[in-house]
């Protein structure tokens, strides 16, 4: 097993964040939040091109995975970037459709078969932007009006989602709707199943996707803790400012190797629990580093107009999205006892 | 570096075997008073004798050349099956990384094997009342003298030198020598003319450490580890391993995570989820520290100033446990115990081997860059 990523993983990691630097990721942030996707989804195919979406579809649906390390990888600098969009949605409705094109229940029967291999075949590519909701866990899609496609996992049923009003997110580039659902696509055991295996892809793109935000806010609370100077020393000589960092960076270095550790248990009877540690660790770890990004920065972290705040936001949003940390300890507790 | 777990199974089977048979169905008395301390000398003993004290080392000094990968899975193995303490830890983590690096192999081949067979135990004698996390303004000198150096001055909170043979640590050669310059790394017998060693209880009265005064203590040259002068570097050249991996492994609060789980079904109130989530952290943060080690093993580079990270981590770690623990027994809580035991211990954690926040001001220089002094 690799515990560390391979030279062509790391190359995958650092190809994407040059990408996205290049991109400049703060003004696609402010359109996606104003509702205007264009740039969006312009770097969301760079991104599918780039083969970010495609390792999430497996290669039976037209896809190049499922590959779980790469994935965590792309999360990373996904969320190091503060990337908007449903990425984390995206996958998971890929995981769903692959379950249920691979196993029986699905497709057969429905109807929906054809549409399920395009919708697959679209993710791969990029062409299709896919949001789901999966109550009661999770009871709203994100960015459905920039969806392409948007289920709902209701039980034993698949279905159509319609979305209802966009609701404001503390994160301005998230918007969220409550969905009820439409026309039913599939049903049976094996949708619950594929339900369960698209939440649990969900969970570790979003932990992947929070120990990037994190790791980011620390980077520029370094950056800035070394350039602000008060009392004629730049505040990073002061050991409350560098304590709090370093555990900032203590959380975070040990949230990212139960990431890796949950994408290597893919496949196992373990995987769902090891999601779901991973996820605790990633989203505490990630929630504190960006309030220690706010407390070091003072008050022009607190800005709308500061960029690290965007992620700063983003860090709170993803720390409850894709099931709590509450929920996610209930899980790893259940599966132990 | 890839890592083959499966490969590893038949040694981590074998090790299992063997502590079944072997780890003694009662718990021994604590190693931190004579009775337990000699106890657990004799358990050394009997781990020497099936290869399994030092599997790490070269097998001429007692080892099987194990890998770093072996040595995780023979400790987690180990701490599982509830064997004792290692009475011998300071030496086999502390000095012997040192020796293998700045040893003579005379010093290798007479210090190593009754360093494994548990004959000579040794403890580390670093701090001074004037000198804890500001090591380099230690005052004990090493004056030269023919064949080699007179000890005076004062050592303490050496860990288990109320009953230990033997000490190492750093001393200052030569009126010239200042700060982080001039010392020098000895060797000593503690029982050696002029040693006078004090008992120490810790804070549960147990013995578990000693102050050490020094009176023209002889040392011969043969047991200067290094160059003379260059202590601070063979004494630093320790700290990696002892905030790194090998002071307190991952078995050990893999196992201890475990039997909190465990503790937790026998003793679970289902609606007190505050509880629930801690036991929860406990475990997840166990796992994390056992694939971080699986990390660490697996990458080629120096970990270096990284091992900070490891030591806040673990020892953060060891007290959230037990308090986890002691919170779940409730009023046994308090009752001397196994869980009460493991407590004591973890409380020294965050102090010693370089006080957190030491560890914290090193992440932050050496690993963030953030800009040094302004203390």
């Amino acid at each position: 097993m690799k515990f560390i990523l391979d030279a062509e993983q790391r190359l995958f990691g650092d190809t994407l964040h040059k990408l996205l630097a290049e991109a400049g990721t703060p003004a696609v942030i402010r359109d996606w939040s104003a509702g205007a996707h264009d740039s969006g989804r312009a770097l969301w195919r760079s991104l599918a091109d780039a083969g970010v979406l495609a390792i999430a579809v497996p290669e039976s649906a037209g896809g190049a995975g499922p590959l779980p390390v790469e994935l965590v990888t792309a999360f990373h600098e996904l969320g190091r970037h503060a990337v908007p969009g449903p990425f984390a949605e995206t996958v998971a409705v890929a995981a769903l459709l692959g379950h249920l094109q691979d196993g029986p229940g699905g497709g057969p029967g429905t109807g929906s078969d054809a549409e399920f291999g395009a919708w697959s075949a679209g993710i791969a590519e990029g062409a299709t932007v896919a949001s789901l909701a999966l109550p009661p866990a999770m009871p709203y899609a994100l960015d459905a009006d920039a969806a392409d496609v948007v289920l709902v996992v209701d039980g034993d049923e698949l279905r159509a989602g319609v979305p209802g009003e966009l609701r404001a997110s503390l994160d301005p580039a998230r918007r969220l709707s409550s969905v009820t659902g439409g026309d039913v696509l599939a049903s049976g055991p094996a949708v619950r199943a594929a339900g369960e295996a698209a939440y649990d892809m969900g969970a570790l793109a979003c932990a992947a996707q929070l120990v990037g935000v994190g790791r980011a806010l620390l980077d520029v609370s370094v950056e800035y803790a070394t350039a602000r100077r008060q009392f004629g020393r730049p505040i990073g000589e002061f050991q409350a400012v560098k304590h709090h960092l370093a555990d900032a960076l203590v959380g975070l270095e040990y949230a990212r190797p139960l990431v890796h550790g949950a994408a290597l248990a893919y496949g196992s009877p373990d995987f769902a629990r090891d999601v779901s540690a991973a996820k605790v660790a990633a989203s505490e770890a990630a929630y504190a580093a960006a309030k220690i990004a706010l407390q070091v920065h003072g008050a022009i972290g607190y800005t709308d107009e500061y960029d690290p705040s965007l992620w700063i936001r983003k860090a709170r949003a993803l720390h409850a999205a894709w099931g709590s940390p509450a929920a996610h300890r209930a899980r790893v507790v259940s599966a132990l006892t | 570096m890839d890592l083959d777990l499966s490969s590893v199974e038949p040694f981590r089977a074998e090790v299992r075997d063997w502590l079944r048979a072997h780890v003694p169905a009662t718990p021994l008395p604590s190693l931190e008073v004579e009775e337990g301390f000699a106890a657990h000398r004799a358990w050394e003993h009997e781990l020497h004798e099936a290869r399994l004290s030092v599997v790490s080392w070269p097998a001429r000094y007692g080892g099987r050349d194990a890998s770093p990968l072996e040595w995780l899975i023979f400790e987690e193995e180990y701490y599982a099956a509830g064997a004792p303490g290692r009475v011998s830890q300071n030496g086999i983590n502390l000095l012997a990384p040192t020796l293998f690096n700045h040893g003579t192999p005379e010093q290798l081949d007479r210090v190593l094997p009754s360093m494994a067979s548990g004959e000579v135990i040794w403890a580390q004698a670093w701090s001074e009342p004037g000198a804890g996390s500001d090591l380099a303004s230690l005052r004990a000198t090493a004056t030269r003298v023919d064949g080699g150096w007179l000890l005076n001055g004062q050592k303490t909170w050496s860990s288990r030198a109320a009953f230990a043979d033997w000490g190492f640590g750093p001393f200052r050669a030569g009126p010239e020598a200042e700060r982080h310059r001039g010392l020098t790394y000895l060797m000593f017998p503690l029982d050696a003319k002029g040693v006078t060693r004090r008992p120490i209880g810790r804070i549960d009265g147990k013995p578990a450490f000693a102050e050490l005064f020094f009176d023209d203590v002889f040392v011969p040259d043969r047991d200067v580890i290094g160059t003379p002068g260059e202590g601070w570097r063979v004494a630093m050249s320790t700290t990696g391993n002892e905030r790194g991996l090998t002071l307190r492994s991952p078995g050990r609060f893999l196992a201890a995570a475990d039997r909190l789980v465990d503790l937790w079904k026998e003793h679970a109130d289902p609606a007190d989820t505050a509880l629930r989530d801690r036991v929860a952290d406990a475990w997840i943060k166990s796992r994390a520290y056992r694939l971080k080690g699986f990390e660490t093993i697996s990458r080629t580079e120096d970990v270096g100033a990284e091992s900070s990270i490891n030591k806040i981590f673990w020892s953060e770690l060891d007290v959230a446990l037990h308090e986890t623990a002691l919170d779940l027994l409730g009023p046994d809580g308090e009752l001397d115990g196994e869980w009460l035991e493991g407590y004591v211990f973890a409380l020294a954690g965050p102090i010693y081997a370089g006080t957190n926040e030491i560890q914290r001001n090193v992440i932050a220089e050496r690993v963030l860059g953030l800009p040094r002094a302004g203390r």
